[in-house]
């Protein structure tokens, strides 16, 4: 059992993080960031090209991938959301936009990285064995990078200068705005967060589960089922969302792993229950 | 009203139009004639390891045929010009692409690579007068009244049993457990593997454990595997980029016993996803292990590298499909733009196989899997991991 929770732990850790980019993407400018996905490969690739091929620090490769999506975000929000944002009050403009974008990357990380599955080498060797629990100690590294984070990012959200604006940007745009909140650049820099936070993880979970250039679609759909879960535009929804995900996978597989694939069938049945009792998920609030 | 801006334009888009007219109306070498040959794959997505070593391995051969003067079949040399289509593992763009090959005039197909595109693709193949070479394991694609289709690689239900009963009287394997994605091909895979070491006498200890294709973090879907302490553990179908994390992930749960897979894999993508974890991991591999690779293949590989950067070790298995289809061709001119010749050719071919030392053929087999000849013989290589390269283990073959 011990060993079903610590998996679920380190499970729900990755997947916080990964969905805390989407939605704070989704809650400052109600865009929902199908390249999401692609960018977190993305930020995978480039620490593999750092780390796994050059040589450099894991640290720098980090930082070069957090570095890189946040340069990219920022102009993706600046040179196109912002564009179709002011053009048009449909939304699903900006969905089409995202996906188109989803597509570019992924031919884009295709054409420069090719079609095989990357790794690189160990940060730490070692596997920590006790009777009741195997954890190799890259996982509970990267658990607890993945953990701290989160922490910063809640903690930066909530006492810094630009994560107040950009709450407020959240909670009302028209009254940010006239509150003297630069709401263009803020949105910004929330975007480039957003992809910064994705590249991130991208980067962090290369070492352990390697990158291909085809995982991007799937990567974004689990991130929305955590944003879904929690409250889409929740920052403490999505965190709910990603551990509960991780922890019901974990304890899925193990416990029904004797009658099939059925794990994802009974997530996503319990998704579509839970949905239609509490459409707005667990934090997120009825209104939007 | 024509600015002068617009003018410009207009001007260069009309001399590259001319450009593009005259190429194509009059090409570099125009004593050759073109011989298109298709290929409907998987080049995109979570697969597109697959496909893409199909296409690369198509295009450095026919390069290199064309940079030697072109291919002759009966009065005529040829130029041989790959046609690709990226099916994205969907069975509606498969018959797409199988339709743009029809309309293209090619009669000669290479793909698709998985079990539902090649039984999609079926009935257009038929209709459309076109051979095609899948890398899909389904017998009825192959068995009569079928006769399209040729297998393009061996059969899982063919390497199963043989890499079983090595590892059984080798190496003592009693106990048996099986990890599959749940997909039809994987799954396929696994329900045959699970025959076969049954048939074996082989004790199956798990034979349910599937995961999502997409799955990154394999620890959850091994454990409660790797506590039943199997002697083998065999991943069914398992695609390259999902074989070093499930490996690692074994390894790191303290799984000690043998893991194997019927697929063909790469030893860069198990160096970098796996390490020194992966030693010992047994697949089914192609041509270029040194003990059996010839002159041509290593000269292959060398062109393969120059040509995309990096060779991919599953290209060892898919070098064979159009060599099969231009030396058939050779042997009967006439089917050139008749499938039914080219049938009726399958059952008397051979040729030298220039891929492997020791004077190997190439011929069509599958009479006892399906009843007459619908697969291209390669050499069954039994590869085994060890520190970033392959080593061969045994060869067989299929009859």
């Amino acid at each position: 059992m011990e060993q079903v929770v610590a998996n679920g732990v380190y499970l729900g850790a990755q997947y916080a993080l990964i969905a805390l980019g989407l939605t704070l993407i989704f809650s400052l400018m109600n865009v929902l960031n199908f390249a999401h996905g692609q960018m977190y490969v993305l930020g995978g690739f480039i620490t593999y090209l750092v780390y796994g091929r050059l040589g450099l620090p894991f640290v720098l490769a980090l930082f070069a991938s957090g570095a890189t999506l946040a340069i990219v975000g920022a102009l993706v929000e600046k040179l196109l959301f912002r564009s179709v944002i002011r053009r048009s009050l449909r939304e699903e403009s900006t969905m089409l936009l995202a996906a188109a974008i989803a597509f570019f990357l992924d031919a884009v990380i295709l054409l420069l990285f090719g079609e095989k599955e990357r790794g690189v080498p160990k940060i730490v060797n070692g596997v920590f064995i006790s009777d009741a629990l195997i954890m190799p100690y890259d996982r509970i590294l990267i658990g607890a990078l993945a953990l701290a984070f989160i922490l910063s990012f809640m903690l930066f959200m909530q006492y810094s200068k630009p994560g107040r604006a950009m709450r407020a940007l959240a909670q009302d745009r028209v009254a940010a705005q006239l509150m003297g909140v630069r709401v263009d650049r803020y949105s910004m820099i929330g975007f480039a967060l957003g992809a910064m936070l994705a590249g991130v993880v991208g980067g962090m979970l290369v070492v352990i589960t390697g990158v291909n250039s085809g995982i991007g679609g799937p990567i974004s759909i689990k991130a929305f089922m955590m944003v879904m879960i929690g409250g889409a535009g929740v920052v403490g929804g999505a965190i709910a969302g990603g551990f509960i995900l991780g922890m019901m996978e974990s304890v899925g597989l193990s416990v029904l792993h004797a009658y099939g694939d059925i794990t994802y069938l009974v997530i996503f049945t319990a998704l579509m229950v839970f949905l239609s009792l509490r459409p707005q998920g667990l934090m997120g609030k009825p209104w939007g | 009203m024509v600015n002068r801006r617009s003018a410009l334009s207009f001007m260069a888009l009309g001399a590259a139009s001319a450009v593009a007219v005259v190429s194509a109306t009059f090409p570099a070498d125009a004593a050759n004639k073109v011989l298109k040959i298709g290929f409907v794959g998987v080049t995109s997505g979570p697969a597109a390891a697959w496909g893409t070593s199909n296409v690369r391995s198509m295009q450095t051969r026919a390069d290199w045929l064309n940079e030697m003067g072109g291919v002759k079949i009966g009065a005529d040399t040829y130029d041989i010009s790959i046609v690709t289509f990226d099916d994205q593992k969907d069975p509606k763009r498969a018959i797409a692409g199988m339709e743009k090959m029809a309309q293209e005039g090619i009669h000669y197909v290479v793909g698709p690579n998985v079990d539902d595109g090649a039984a999609a693709v079926r009935p257009v193949a038929e209709a459309k007068g076109i051979m095609y070479f899948p890398y899909a394991f389904p017998k009825s694609l192959y068995a009569p009244p079928a006769s399209n289709a040729v297998l393009g690689m061996i059969a899982n239900y063919q390497s199963g049993p043989a890499i079983y009963k090595y590892l059984k009287e080798k190496k003592g394997v009693k106990t048996v457990a099986f990890v599959a994605a749940n997909e039809s091909d994987p799954l396929s895979q696994r329900d045959g593997g699970v025959a076969a070491a049954k048939a074996l006498g082989l004790q199956v200890v798990a034979d349910k454990d599937t995961y999502q294709n997409d799955t990154r973090d394999f620890t959850p879907v091994l454990t409660p595997v790797v506590k039943l302490k199997p002697d083998l553990l065999v991943l069914s179908g398992v695609a390259p980029g999902n074989a070093p994390l499930l490996i690692r992930a074994a390894r790191e749960l303290g799984y000690k016993g043998l893991i194997s897979t019927e697929t063909a894999q790469d030893a860069k993508v198990l160096e970098e996803g796996a390490g020194e974890l992966a030693n010992g991991f047994i697949s089914v591999g192609g041509a270029s292990t040194p003990e059996i690779a010839s002159a041509t293949m290593k000269e292959f590989v060398q062109r393969y590298t120059k040509k995309f950067g990096e060779y991919n070790d599953e290209s060892n298995t898919k070098v064979y499909a159009l060599e099969y289809i231009l030396d058939t061709l050779k042997a009967d001119p006439a089917a050139i733009d008749n499938v039914a010749e080219f049938k009726k050719t399958i059952d008397t071919f051979s040729a030298p196989n220039p891929f492997v030392k020791g004077g190997g053929k190439l011929k069509y087999v599958g009479m006892t899997s399906f009843g007459q000849k619908r697969q291209v013989a390669v050499p069954m290589v039994v590869n085994e991991y060890e520190n970033g390269k392959f080593k061969t283990l045994f060869v067989g073959e299929v009859d």
